[in-house]
């Protein structure tokens, strides 16, 4: 193959990296948001996710379909209701001190991590796509006479793919209406702009920022759920997502929902670009710097937005 | 005077212990030892100074890599491997903290630990001389210091008790010159600190180097004593450890690194029996201490027994 079908395939890999990435990371960028709280476990329940999703794929096996739809609608919410749990019981008593948060979330990476390790085992376990149609992709190339359209080999994606990337967006169209649009958004909005002040206004504010965590955690699982048919489940899988998340919620802007959607396609297409021309720890050495060095010399982003 | 008692005490009664330990409770507090001197170096920064780093993987893995790299590509005795580990620790620590001292709090958290990743995944990509994962084995001949041959348990336990010493002695002495107090007043008011006109910046970098060249030392002498060096040295979760240890024994006291190491080395030795995923007790334990004992066990001591405990 040329360059030409090489940087198509990566770039439709990154979109799907990209894909998921963003609801990883709005939920991530949600939870910092609103709560100013840094969730060390995010990563975890997007691996619970998927490991979830693979339980309830493994229950009415023979229909793929059903199955995979059951995970999507009850992953996201069980791990979301785990999450709520979680914050009433470990981060409402920290009374959500920034420094004290991360400690317990890292404490709360290793349950989940070894809870999983204990009862899911250390094999990596496939699910099964409810569609998987493999789409060539055609391609032009100058021959003898002229230019001609060929289907070069290796060049294609499946439907499943495709899908990913529409549900991402359709999911982050609703993330956006919830915040914009509805009272629970509002409410949302209230209390990242001024906590006492919605205090003081009636707001419950507990109330409304396990809603969050949970939330948070949810997009996490549910982003898990779609990668799972491509990748598989695996109780160490939630690393990458996690450092990825940092990555784009920082590049992002932290707190800023838009910055962190475009920080995250750009990171995600560029990842799927780099990995194939370069080596991918070299790239992941990169990203980490530019992480870092974006929050000493910028860390209201590259994008602009508030600062933190 | 007491207070050079009891940390002399301690020291002495270690030194008994070398005479009556069992072999296997006695290699393991050679380990817990040099770990312990980690620990204090993280103390320095993390208890005293009030800056939670989550990137002394970094320097521990310096110091290791400084010295393991010395001996094993360079052919270094080691004496002077060590002095290229201590340096390593120093210099990474100095580069580090002239970067994440210009943030504070959650920022300066996330930035060591970016910057520790980036270092853990460069001794991967460096396979070809760190031999990665798997890590290069320190051969006997290689660990001869002026004839006295480190491999041997006895010699072992006796280095480790010369740094621990050394680190314990350094820490007590720090913590309670002028230098010691002003980093506690930076921990409790950094704007008052500022405006009685302390160079805010350079007591942090100062106590970011000691604590980083500490913890350099301590991963150099581990390398050294154990005959290995390995990219697991330089993972996240070897930035954590730290954290838990003096968490556990109690942040911002002296003492505190040295029991939290010991309890958590138990503690994880004893549950590794039953369960390989041991980690799970690190999970716990962090979890419960922010939430109930966030002053840690020697923390609790100075809180009801001893309120002049350094």
């Amino acid at each position: 193959m040329d360059l030409g079908p090489y940087l198509v395939l990566a770039t439709l890999e990154g979109a799907v990296t990209a894909a998921v990435l963003a609801l990883t990371a709005v939920g991530l960028s949600l939870v910092f948001g609103v709560m100013r709280v840094v969730n060390i476990a995010h990563g975890e329940f997007f691996m619970l996710g998927a490991v979830i999703a693979w339980a309830i794929a493994q229950a009415v096996a023979g229909y793929p379909a059903v199955g995979f739809a059951l995970a999507l609608v009850a992953a996201p919410l069980i791990v979301g209701a785990l999450a709520v749990a979680a914050d009433m019981t470990i981060l409402k008593r920290l009374e959500y001190d920034p420094e004290r948060t991360i400690v317990a979330t890292i404490g709360l990476l290793y349950i989940i991590q070894q809870l999983t390790l204990m009862g899911y085992g250390p094999d990596a376990r496939p699910v099964t796509p409810p569609f998987n149609t493999r789409l060539a992709i055609p391609w032009f190339e100058k021959g003898a006479d002229g230019w001609a359209l060929i289907w070069p080999w290796g060049l294609g994606t499946t439907s499943y793919k495709l899908a990913v990337i529409g549900a991402a967006v359709v999911i982050l169209c609703a993330v956006w209406a919830l915040m914009a649009r509805t009272r629970i958004g509002l409410v949302m909005r209230a209390t990242q702009a001024d906590r006492e002040m919605a205090l003081a206004f009636g707001i419950p504010v507990e109330r409304v920022y396990a809603l969050v965590f949970g939330l948070g955690a949810g997009l996490a699982a549910l982003a898990a759920v779609l990668i799972v048919p491509i990748q598989q489940a695996h109780y160490l899988m939630g690393a990458d997502p996690l450092l990825l998340s940092f990555i784009v919620v920082i590049i992002g802007g932290l707190g800023s929902l838009p910055g962190t959607v475009v920080a995250a396609v750009l990171i995600g297409l560029s990842d799927g670009i780099i990995s194939v021309f370069f080596s991918p720890t070299l790239a992941k050495i990169l990203a980490t710097l530019l992480v870092g060095l974006v929050l000493v010399f910028r860390p209201q982003g590259l994008f602009g937005g508030r600062g933190a | 005077m007491r207070v050079y008692g009891l940390h002399a005490g301690l020291i002495a009664l270690l030194l008994a212990l070398h005479f009556v330990l069992p072999a296997y409770h006695h290699g393991n507090l050679a380990r817990v030892m040099v770990l312990a001197s980690y620990a204090m170096g993280y103390n320095l920064l993390f208890g005293y100074t009030g800056l939670l780093s989550l990137g002394h993987a970094l320097f521990f893995a310096a110091g290791m890599y400084g010295m393991g790299l010395g001996v094993q590509h360079l052919g270094l005795s080691p004496a002077p491997a060590l002095l290229a580990g201590l340096g390593a620790g120093a210099v990474v620590s100095a580069g580090l903290a002239a970067l994440a001292l210009r943030t504070g709090g959650v920022a300066f958290m996330i930035v060591t630990l970016m910057f520790a990743q980036a270092g853990y995944l460069t001794v991967l990509y460096f396979g070809a001389y760190t031999r990665g994962d798997e890590g290069f084995v320190i051969q006997q001949a290689q660990r001869m210091l002026w004839g006295i041959d480190l491999s041997d348990p006895g010699n072992r336990y006796l280095a480790a008790l010369i740094l621990f010493g050394c680190c314990l002695m350094l820490s007590l002495w720090l913590v309670r010159a002028p230098f010691g107090r002003v980093l506690v007043a930076i921990r409790e008011n950094e704007e008052r600190v500022r405006m009685l006109g302390y160079d805010v910046f350079a007591h942090k970098f100062a106590a970011m180097v000691i604590s980083g060249t500490m913890a350099g030392a301590a991963g150099a002498a581990y390398g050294l004593l154990f005959g290995y060096a390995g990219a697991t040295f330089a993972s996240v979760q070897y930035s954590i450890f730290p954290l838990l240890w003096v968490l556990l024994g109690g942040a911002g006291t002296v003492l505190g690194p040295f029991i939290g190491t010991l309890f958590m080395f138990y503690l994880i030795d004893l549950s590794s029996g039953i369960t390989t995923a041991y980690m799970l007790i690190a999970g716990v334990a962090l979890v419960l201490l922010t939430l109930f004992a966030p002053q840690g066990l020697m923390g609790e001591v100075r809180r009801r027994l001893w309120r002049g405990l350094p």
